[in-house]
């Protein structure tokens, strides 16, 4: 019993100990020197410093690339999951022709590598003075956020009995009046994980919003790929920019801890 | 003028859920729907409702063609086997729902809330949610509901099915005098027979989307028009067999007859088809004019005061139930006393031979 017991802690240290590895790491690296990471090897850091941190805060060349991020990242989870819900709820609710491979097909858009789509994004949005926007990066990535949405969303829906839209209908609901006043907070959970998926996709998306951007609208992502600079080699402020993206997910991820489960329960995440 | 369905179908995707119907339903009465599940019950009350349009057909409410109006603009309520509440509505704002979206003031609606929540013993709990009550609860939410709305038409879908038998008995005896107040044309839907006699009112008796017999549901039950509905209006199953009336007696073999009463002497000697109910295929003779038949005991179901036996009787399967404990073994010979008096007889279209 005894053993059973310290195996099964051992395998479970083991493995947060190999997860947390690279983020120790990681972090680890963004309170030194970038002559301390070249120099000798370190556990910890020797000659601790905020310096990193201190450069990317005051230097707009580093923090506008999280503020392009965090507004094409917010425009997209809501365009898409505000696109994504009437959809759901047809596909929830309405039986129509070719509703099942309707269906699929959007889940198939999510296989599609987005590498695919970055030429024509760019052409066309040369073409139509989209590129080098918040909302272009945004709408070229509702191209995989929408079906993602739709796909999570319409798991909670079918959870929702029928009878209930129709109690309201018989209640004197308007259909909108019951989507809004009661559909949307009974499927609450569910909204807040499709906004959590739409947020870390957009948010982890490198190709596609490097292709369709320059300057006014550059992702932090871009800047931090910028490994060399005048200066040489800045490891020490990467990896705390490299540190700083993790923040907003792991921020998000802690509202929608308890519901995330429940969208994996429905298969759909 | 209650609620008239006029040669209403429902056909859904290339299947009949209702067979061409025309049912009449008196206003402010009590009325079930009787039938097994997929009989069409759900799918009646719905076209009631307005939820599902009609394949063809047409339905009149009042005195006045409802086919084609929305649900909202209806005065209809209905309560579903499943609790539907909404979810994010405190019980208090779940029952002013329909008050709420009628436009009434303030003051009405806490006195409206107020009174239908004390008829339904939900006092206490007007500040809570649907998923913190426990399932009874919710149901008596789902019905204050519908008493608050007041409309003309109350549809009550097997209502208490999900209820554990307490406090079904309960509302069981208390919703036809709650809605009876109200004055509106209660429809019930159910799967029970029992519960259809103890109900009351009028029953109409469904199969397979067709409704065999709509009347009072005494008269129903003692006198079923077919075969079809003596089958769905009795639990345990009626037993059905064929027996030849010939030299004025029925004769079931050859050696169980009983006489032909007076009222059908005039029959001609043919075949016909009869039925028994259960509980008059008893273990004791109930009087003189019973008539012993043997059968071969294949299950014996005890319950704390009744035995319901199922036997083999000259190969058709047949079930008796008799007051008492009356112990027995499969492969047991059992002796059963049929009451001629209480027998139904079918003609070959299984219409009853009334007598």
């Amino acid at each position: 019993m005894m053993r059973g017991q310290t195996h099964r802690a051992l395998v479970t240290t083991l493995y947060i100990v190999f997860l947390m590895l690279p983020i120790y790491w990681l972090v680890s690296m963004s309170f030194k020197t970038t002559n301390e990471i070249l120099g000798a090897f370190s556990l910890w850091p020797q000659d601790f410093t905020l310096e990193n941190y201190r450069k990317i805060f005051t230097d707009p060349t580093w923090y506008t690339g999280y503020l392009n991020s965090i507004s094409y990242v917010a425009m997209n989870t809501v365009i898409s999951v505000a696109v994504a819900l009437p959809a759901a709820y047809a596909f929830s609710r309405y039986r129509f022709l070719g509703d099942k491979h309707l269906f699929f097909w959007l889940l198939t858009n999510r296989m599609a590598p987005p590498a695919v789509f970055a030429l024509p994004f760019y052409q066309l949005y040369s073409a139509i003075e989209l590129f080098d926007t918040h909302i272009g990066v945004a709408l070229a990535h509702c191209l995989f956020n929408i079906p993602l949405a739709v796909w999570i969303l319409e798991g909670f829906m079918s959870g929702v009995p029928k009878e209930l839209d129709e109690t309201a209908y018989l209640d004197g609901y308007s259909f909108w009046r019951f989507f809004i006043r009661i559909f949307i907070p009974t499927i609450a959970a569910g909204i807040g994980v499709a906004m959590f998926f739409c947020f870390m996709y957009s948010w982890v998306e490198l190709l596609l919003a490097k292709t369709l951007t320059a300057v006014d609208a550059k992702p932090i992502a871009a800047t931090m790929t910028r490994t060399a600079s005048t200066s040489g080699y800045e490891l020490g402020l990467l990896a705390a920019a490299g540190t700083l993206t993790i923040v907003p997910g792991a921020f998000v991820i802690y509202f929608v801890r308890n519901y995330i489960a429940r969208g994996f329960a429905l298969g759909r995440v | 003028m209650g609620i008239e369905l006029r040669g209403v179908t429902r056909q859904v995707g290339g299947e009949t859920h209702i067979y061409e119907t025309d049912l009449s339903l008196e206003e402010g009465g009590f009325n079930v729907l009787l039938g097994t599940t997929l009989s069409g019950k759900t799918t009646l009350l719905r076209l009631m409702a307005g939820l599902e349009p009609p394949s063809s057909g047409e339905i009149w409410f009042g005195g006045v063609n409802v086919t084609g109006v929305p649900v909202q603009k209806r005065s209809v309520s209905m309560v579903y086997q499943q609790f539907i509440n909404y979810p994010n509505f405190s019980v208090f704002d779940n029952i002013a729902s329909p008050l709420r979206v009628a436009g009434l003031s303030r003051d009405t609606i806490r006195a409206q809330v107020e009174k239908f929540a004390g008829m339904m013993k939900l006092d206490g709990y007007l500040n809570r949610y649907p998923a913190e009550l426990s399932g009874g609860q919710q149901q008596r939410v789902a019905i204050a509901r519908a008493l608050a709305k007041d409309s003309k038409l109350v549809l009550l879908d097997e209502p208490l099915a999900n209820l554990d038998y307490k406090l079904r008995e309960e509302l069981r005896d208390e919703l036809p005098r709650l809605f009876a107040d109200s004055g509106a044309t209660v429809v019930y839907s159910t799967t029970e027979p029992l519960e259809a006699l103890m109900l009351g009112g009028h029953t109409a008796t469904l199969y397979e989307g067709r409704v065999c017999q709509y009347g009072l549901t005494a008269a129903c039950y003692r006198a079923p028009d077919n075969l079809v509905s003596a089958k769905v209006f009795s639990d345990p199953p009626i037993n059905v067999t064929e027996v030849q009336k010939r030299d004025g007696r029925f004769h079931l073999d050859e050696r169980v007859s009983w006489p032909v009463p007076d009222s059908l002497a005039s029959l001609d000697d043919a075949p016909y088809t009869m039925g028994i109910r259960p509980h008059h295929l008893t273990l004791r003779a109930m009087d003189d004019s019973a008539v012993a038949v043997d059968g071969r005991v294949k299950i014996a179901e005890l319950s704390g005061s009744e035995s319901v036996i199922h036997l083999d009787v000259g190969g058709n399967d047949w079930v008796s139930e008799s007051h008492g404990i009356h112990p027995f073994d499969s492969g047991d010979t059992a002796t059963l006393y049929l009451h001629p008096g209480k027998v139904l007889y079918f003609d070959r279209d299984q219409r009853r031979i009334a007598h």
